[in-house]
This record gives C-alpha cells, structure tokens and sequence, in this order.
C-alpha cells in the first residue's frame, strides 16, 4: 500500500517555482529569438538566389531532423572546443531551442506565405509596392493569422522540449524536480506534482490557441474573391 | 496628341514559348485602345510587359516618350526601382481583383498612397473616398471586401489604381470573373473614365464594350497584331479570316435583333 504525503514536496515548493520560471524563461527566449530568426530562414528559403536558398534549406532540414538532445549536447559539450566560449548551462540552452525551434517556425512562415494567393502579390507590386513592402503590409499580415494555430502548436512542442535542459544541468522545472525527488525520498509525490504543474501549464495555453483558432475561424476571411 | 505609352519591337518568351512576336504600338492621351484576341494570342502578356508584370525578352517601352530601363549593347536592363515608381504611373485591374482581404474598402484605396506615394493619411483618405464616390461606392468605405458583389470588388480595384494617379489604365480581362449580371456596372464605370478622357487600354472579350467606348481595336493573333482599326470599321469588316472567324464565334448566340 502506497502512502501519499505531499508535506515534503510543498514545503519546498518554491524550488518548483523557480525550476517553472528557469523553464518560461527558456521558452520566451528561445520564442523571442527563434520567431524572427524563422522569418529570415524561410524568406532565405524562399529567394530566388540559389545559394541562399540552398543554404536555408539545409539548415532547416539539419535542425529539424536531429534530435534536439544531440543538438543540446553539441552546442555544450562540442562548441566550446571549436571556438573559445564559455558555454553555460544557460545560453547553451536558449541557443539550441532558438535555433532548433526558428527550423520549425521557419517552416510554419514559408507555408503561410506560400498558402496566400499570387494575386495578392501581383496587386500590391501593380500600385509600386517593392517586394519588402508587399511582404510586410500585404502578406504576412495575412498569413500569420493562417499561421496562428500551427505557431501555437509549436510553442507547446518547444515547452515540452526545454525539459532535456536538466540533462546540461540547467535549473528547469525538471532539474528542480530531480533534485527534490532525491533530497525528500518522494519521487512519487514529487514528479507527480511536476506533470500536473506541465498540465496546468500546457493545458490554459492550448485551450487559448483553441478559442484564437475559434475567432479566427469566425472572421472567415477569403484571399481571393 | 500626346503618346501616354509606346511599344517598339516587343518580343517576350517563357522558356522555349513565343508569346509576344514583335509588338509595335502606341497609346495616346484620353485614347481608350481595346486589345482582342483569342486565349493564347499574347494580349494578356502584352498589357503586363506595358507595366513591366513581366519583363519583355526584347524591346522597348517609352512611357511619355521616356524609355524604360537604360540599354547597354542592345541588351535592356531594368532596376527595381525604376520599375516600382513607372508602376505608380500605369494603374492596373485584374481579373481577380486582388484587393488586399485584411482592409477596408477606404484602406485597400489608401494604402498605395500612404506606402509608396508617401501622402500623409488624411491627404490619402480624401483621396480615396473621392475615387470610391467617382465608381459609385462612397458608401462602402468601411467595408470589408469580402462583403462586397464581384461588381463592387472591381470597382474598388478600379478606385484603388486610380487613387494613385496614374497616366494610363490597365485593365486585364476585368468582366471575365463575374456574374454576366454585374458585367454592366463595371463597363459602365469603365465607359465613365473613357468620357472623362482617362487613357485605358483595355484587354476584354466584350465585344460590345470595344464597338461603342474603343477609338481603336487592336486583333492580336499569335504573338502579332493581325489587324487594326477604328472599332467601326474593324469589327464590321475584318480583312483576316482569322478575325472573322474570331467574331463569329462570339457571336453564334445573338439574340435576334
């Protein structure tokens, strides 16, 4: 018979709190650089120069198919070998889901600016709009609201992923729940608490992607006609 | 009369196909020249080469007797800017229309003003709402264009280009997307900007449009103009068989007179 006692775990709850903050504040960075950084891989992606293009391509494909683990251990462990850095538990991490997470949103960019009809761009370039005016006032405005649910998704995805920074030892939610499961004996209790504070977490987020998705969906906007 | 647009030696290709053959023509002030043609016959190429939609492969376009991009060796050349500001001179419409979803009626008439003309907003805005008034949709400022008939779309396309001044009016197949019932009020806006001495040069497959609003008809055939001449004239006694035949398949239906 298992006895529950969550006494030890809430006593020293606030090493939660901070492992929680550690992990927003992974996420909001890697969010911060790795949306604008997406951006400019997928309009390299989408360029006419060749070597651009193929230059962005594989950078996004390499990023998106190795693990992100690998990813993480490489910039930690490897990098500071080829260049003189001093990696920190820290900025190893917001590098890595920076630049892994701008893979993925880099293709979330290239299909809603793919998905937005040619005309579009045909009747700002017809009034003398330059190819960066159409983009910034014509195009993107409309496909980033197409764009809206799968950038949510994403953002989950990243969250979930921050978790392997415990691995580089960086004080996450998660390195703070090891930490407590070995100091109070009640890893029970403990990693418990941590899924449901994930769940809390991940839940209010989705469900707020459901209901922008909803009044999205409602405003109905056509392209063409 | 002054010469708004001038085509010399026109020549585009897309890969291996030859669209345009060698195009020589010319637009003159107030005139409203009509293109014909069958699908395939290039006048669609021919009116985007005139705004540089597409570069031509060869030759030369003079806008005001200017011409356009600098030429080296016979070879033209074109910058993208140059491109950009001829573009805020030549107005076009589309078949689609193309207004921009995610503005009002008044913004879709403003924003080319605002973002490349650089007018301040209000400037802009009583600009566009007096183009809106001039197609007749003064009232619909405020709306979205997807609440708007195909009709009224295309006249808010018609207002956006000619809220930026323009020199000379493209329009490229502009009934062909709408219900035959709204086919009218957009010719007779159209029919509207010839009388108050616009300069237009219009791509359509009315027939009707180009005998009563055309000074000229330009028949485009393969890549060439087979035939041109007062609409009068051309439409009623076309010397190509070609034309005829083109003529008679638009009018195997007619309504009894």
């Amino acid at each position: 018979m298992v006895e529950w006692n969550f006494i030890a775990v809430f006593s020293d709850f606030d090493l939660l709190l901070i492992g929680l903050l550690n992990t927003l504040k992974i996420t909001a960075l890697a969010l911060l650089f790795g949306v604008p950084l997406g951006l400019v891989f997928a309009l390299s992606r989408l360029s006419k120069f060749l070597p651009l293009s193929f230059t962005a391509a594989f950078i996004i494909e390499f990023f998106r198919t190795t693990p992100p683990l690998v990813q993480l251990f490489w910039f930690f462990f490897a990098l500071p070998i080829l260049i003189d850095v001093r990696m920190t538990p820290f900025i190893a991490a917001v590098v890595t889901f920076s630049i892994q997470s701008s893979a993925f949103f880099a293709e979330i960019f290239r299909g809603g600016i793919q998905s937005i009809d040619k005309g579009q761009w045909e009747g700002a370039k017809a009034i003398g709009m330059s190819y960066r005016q159409s983009l910034i006032r014509i195009i993107l405005p409309q496909a980033v609201k197409r764009m809206i649910p799968a950038f949510m998704e994403r953002s989950i995805e990243l969250l979930k992923t921050t978790t392997l920074v415990s691995t580089v030892a960086y004080a996450d939610l998660m390195f703070q729940a090891n930490d407590l499961a070995q100091k109070t004996f009640r890893p029970l209790e403990v990693y418990t608490v941590v899924a449901l504070m994930y769940f809390v977490l991940i839940f209010v987020f989705s469900q707020m992607s459901i209901l922008v998705e909803k009044r999205l969906a409602q405003s109905g906007e056509s392209t063409v006609r | 009369m002054d010469e708004i647009v001038r085509i010399d030696g026109l020549h585009k290709s897309f890969g291996n196909l030859d669209v345009l053959k060698g195009i020589g023509m010319s637009v003159k002030a107030g005139e409203t020249v009509v293109l014909l043609g069958s699908s395939g016959s290039g006048k669609s190429t021919l009116l985007r080469c005139v705004n540089f939609m597409e570069v031509p492969t060869q030759g030369q376009v003079f806008l005001h007797g200017d011409l356009v991009g600098s030429e080296t060796n016979g070879k033209m050349s074109y910058r993208e800017s140059e491109l950009c500001s001829l573009r805020t001179r030549i107005g076009m419409v589309f078949q689609h229309f193309n207004l921009f979803p995610h503005m009002t009626v008044e913004q879709n008439v403003m924003e080319g003003q605002i973002t490349v003309l650089k007018r301040t907003r209000t400037e802009a805005r009583s600009k566009a709402l007096a183009q809106l008034e001039r197609v007749g949709l003064g009232d619909k400022a405020q709306e979205y264009p997807a609440r708007l008939s195909g009709g009224q779309k295309q006249r808010v396309a018609i207002a956006r280009a000619l809220a930026m001044d323009p020199d000379v009016m493209l329009f490229d197949e502009v009934t062909s997307a709408l219900d035959p019932e709204l086919v009218g009020e957009v010719l007779k806006t159209m029919r509207q900007l010839a009388d108050e001495g616009m300069t237009m040069l219009v791509v359509t497959h009315e027939l009707g449009f180009a005998y009563h609003v055309a000074n000229r008809v330009l028949f485009l055939d393969g890549g060439v103009i087979l035939e041109e001449g007062e609409p009068q004239h051309i439409l009623k006694n076309p010397k190509t068989t070609r034309m005829r035949e083109f003529l008679d398949g638009h009018s195997l239906f007619k309504l009894p007179d």
